[in-house]
């Protein structure tokens, strides 16, 4: 068949590409050494090599957090406007219903802002386990047909959920300016430990319904009712102090108390309201600052949160080879 | 030579589960055993590939193809046995797999290369390249959604190629785009073998098989019938083929027309001995024979008959009256018709066999029964095309004798 060199006429770039398998690196071919395709790992120690395997791909992580920011408003005349949209609506409907009508807003210094920061950590958190739990599926498409870390999907939605969350945090600032009272710069540190242990524990539990999600469906409707009632348990649109009330003035339950502690999403929020909301350095609010050592708990959630993002990761790694076959 | 690729005795097993969700889970929770099913899409599947070479993966769809390209590529994990493999690797398992309909055709490329394994850099320095051999320069910074299938393609196919790996998958995705694009992708591949690269790629285009691999596996319910060269695999299928449609022609009605005032029976093909055939050799005589039975006295007469390949492309067909041949008077009795072709120089391939009986200019068409016999012709070389041409060549004033087995002893031993 005879043959011109038309396609190719472009001059090749002679430079050999290094994707994303950079160990193989430039050695010839015969040189590098033959690797088993999806080597079975010991489920203790497969977590090293995928946190590389991962970072060898942070190029494409970018890529899909850009595609996951850029799809969800495409489109729509407002665009990120939505992304602002959304949460200023929520901390309407909560200031009137509950801050006027239920008079919370009388008894709570600058109840917007209180309302704002909690809601600031929730979204941030729904975000991140709604988005991951369709990540898998959604994406099934790439999944039957490319290899990389399966990981990168629930990841690139936390990528974009925290990009979202920046944005949201202009609202923040702006109601400083707007009310002139500001954070004390003395609880500040609280939020890189409170977002750590945010990102972590959320990061953990998406993996897991990720994974889950591709087996068993009805993992996207049972999260959607969880966070419904995970929301009401967290002090975000009501005060801690009043379920301290309630639960060891009122009754004799103070162990019911604890373990309402125990979430992690209280503390994390508790934390956001301690750093973020101004109005607890006054006489009025400083009752409704959580008189826990915040450090301690967040020190925990953490190295919790360690523990629980490497069990999330073995067996989400323990499942993704039956990914492209199940969906 | 260096082995790229070691497939190490895999099987696949795939359980085919019908119910998905909780609810149904519960609800045929007894039944949920039955439900699944499981299939062997890959039994003990052993090959290695050496680095440079191009392979070919053919078979019937279902036959494991695509799995066993998957298995390479890491995408699904084998049930049983492993797979190894050096080098960096990119598999165009579809093309377009990572666009997303409402970003651009700018921001997919991006998307895509990053998804095969190139940074933003990279793709910068490529980006101009990829869209000239698009060649959808207007179009590129619209949503993809918003493209034809053909220029979706051609996207995705530059995009692909323009990455760089050392081993190359590609599933059945080069027959897409219209004939110049086509050509452009072949001269792709063909440059990825220069450059001594190691592909496998599946196909359903047994012509493309020969002209690009010099190796091809047969696979067949997921068993490895053949390992050898592509002229052997590509025969080996047709066999499988024909064995196929032979056991379907039973059962089949052959499409037959015409007013049935003469009617053809006994159709069979023989060779210039009148021995019936199956299969003979490129260059061979041919006969048709067949039976008309005209019930009375017929004067005006004529018999068509028409030699299609698999692809139902006729490749000859004439009739005796445009051949010059006037045919004699039926008494009305049943009579022997046997058209024969000294020589058939067709290129390798399965031939069918059609015929008619008709009046004279095709004004009333008798009797016409199509696709009835089918042949094959076999033949050594390597070739393009519908014929088979035996060309010498001659280097100045020296000719240049033939290598390898004589050409007329490796048609006929078979």
């Amino acid at each position: 068949m005879p043959h011109q060199q038309r396609g190719a006429a472009s001059p090749a770039a002679p430079t050999r590409t290094i994707g994303p398998a950079v160990g193989a690196g430039e050695a010839p071919l015969e040189d590098q050494p033959l690797e088993r395709v999806n080597q079975p790992v010991s489920f203790w120690r497969g977590f090293v090599p995928t946190v590389r395997d991962i970072w060898a791909y942070r190029e494409l992580l970018g890529q899909l957090i850009r595609k996951e920011l850029k799809v969800k408003y495409k489109d729509s005349v407002l665009g990120f406007v939505w992304t602002l949209l959304r949460p200023l609506l929520y901390l309407l409907v909560y200031a009137v219903a509950i801050g006027v009508f239920l008079g919370s807003g009388k008894v709570i210094p600058g109840f917007g802002i209180y309302l704002f920061t909690g809601l600031l950590a929730w979204t941030l958190f729904t975000d991140i386990i709604g988005g991951c739990t369709g990540s898998i599926v959604g994406n099934a498409g790439l999944v039957k047909k490319v290899y990389f870390p399966r990981e990168l999907f629930p990841l690139s939605v936390v990528g974009a959920a925290m990009i979202n969350v920046l944005l949201q945090a202009v609202i923040l600032i702006l109601a400083y300016l707007a009310t002139w009272s500001f954070p004390s710069p003395a609880n500040l540190p609280l939020i890189p430990l409170a977002l750590v242990a945010l990102l972590l524990f959320s990061v953990g539990l998406g993996l897991i319904l990720a994974a889950s999600n591709v087996f068993l469906r009805d993992v996207t409707h049972l999260v959607e009712v969880g966070l419904l009632l995970w929301f009401w348990m967290t002090p975000i649109v009501y005060d801690w102090t009043k379920v301290r009330t309630t639960l060891t003035v009122d009754n004799d339950l103070a162990w019911l108390f604890q373990v309402y502690l125990a979430n992690p999403m209280a503390n994390i929020v508790l934390a956001f309201q301690r750093a973020l909301w101004p109005g607890g350095q006054t006489e009025a609010g400083a009752a409704f600052y959580y008189d826990g050592n915040l450090y301690v708990r967040l020190g925990v959630l953490i190295a919790a949160g360690l523990v629980f993002v490497w069990v999330a990761q073995r067996l989400f790694a323990r499942s993704q080879g039956n990914f492209a076959q199940e969906l | 030579m260096t082995d790229v690729i070691r497939v190490h005795d895999v099987s696949k097993q795939f359980a085919l589960r019908k119910d998905k969700s909780l609810k149904e889970r519960l609800v045929n929770a007894r039944r949920s055993r039955e439900n699944a099913e499981s299939f062997w899409a890959l039994r003990d599947i052993d090959l290695t590939f050496a680095s440079g070479s191009t392979t070919g993966l053919i078979g019937h769809n279902g036959s494991g193809k695509s799995t066993l390209l998957k298995i390479i590529g890491g995408i699904l994990t084998p049930s049983s046995g492993y797979v190894e493999r050096r080098g960096r690797l990119a598999a165009l398992l579809e093309l377009g797999a990572g666009f997303h309909g409402d970003l651009t055709g700018r921001e997919n490329v991006y998307l895509n290369a990053a998804i095969l394994g190139l940074t933003r850099k990279q793709t910068d320095g490529y980006f101009d390249e990829i869209v000239d051999f698009s060649g959808i320069e207007n179009f590129i910074d619209t949503q993809v959604k918003f493209y034809s299938s053909g220029m979706y393609v051609r996207l995705a196919f530059a995009v692909a190629v323009h990455v760089d790996p050392e081993i190359l998958l590609v599933d059945e995705v080069l027959s897409v785009g219209d004939e110049p694009f086509q050509r452009k992708c072949l001269d792709r591949i063909r440059r990825f073998q220069r450059e001594g690269r190691t592909i496998v790629f599946v196909s359903h285009g047994l012509d493309q098989v020969r002209q690009l691999c010099d190796r091809a596996v047969l696979l067949d319910h997921g068993n490895q019938l053949v390992d050898g060269t592509p002229t052997e695999a590509v025969r080996a299928f047709r066999d499988l083929n024909q064995a196929a449609e032979e056991a379907e022609e039973e059962n089949v009605d052959i499409a037959a027309q015409g007013t049935r005032r003469v009617t053809i029976s006994d159709v069979s093909v023989a060779d210039l001995d009148g021995r019936p055939v199956r299969t003979l050799p490129s260059g061979a005589g041919l006969q048709v024979r067949f039976r008309v039975d005209p019930g009375s006295r017929l004067d005006d007469w004529i018999v068509g008959v028409a030699l299609e390949d698999s692809g139902g492309q006729v490749v000859w067909g004439a009739n005796s009256d445009m051949q010059g041949f006037s045919l004699p008077e039926l008494t009305g009795a049943p009579e022997e018709v046997t058209v024969e072709f000294p020589e058939v120089p067709l290129s390798e391939g399965v031939y069918q066999v059609s015929i008619a009986v008709a009046s004279t200019g095709n004004k009333i068409v008798y009797h016409r029964v199509n696709r009835l016999a089918t042949f094959r012709v076999v033949t050594d070389a390597y070739e393009d095309g519908a014929v088979h041409l035996r060309p010498g060549y001659r280097v100045g004033d020296q000719a240049v004798p033939r290598g390898g087995v004589p050409l007329e002893s490796a048609a006929g031993e078979r």
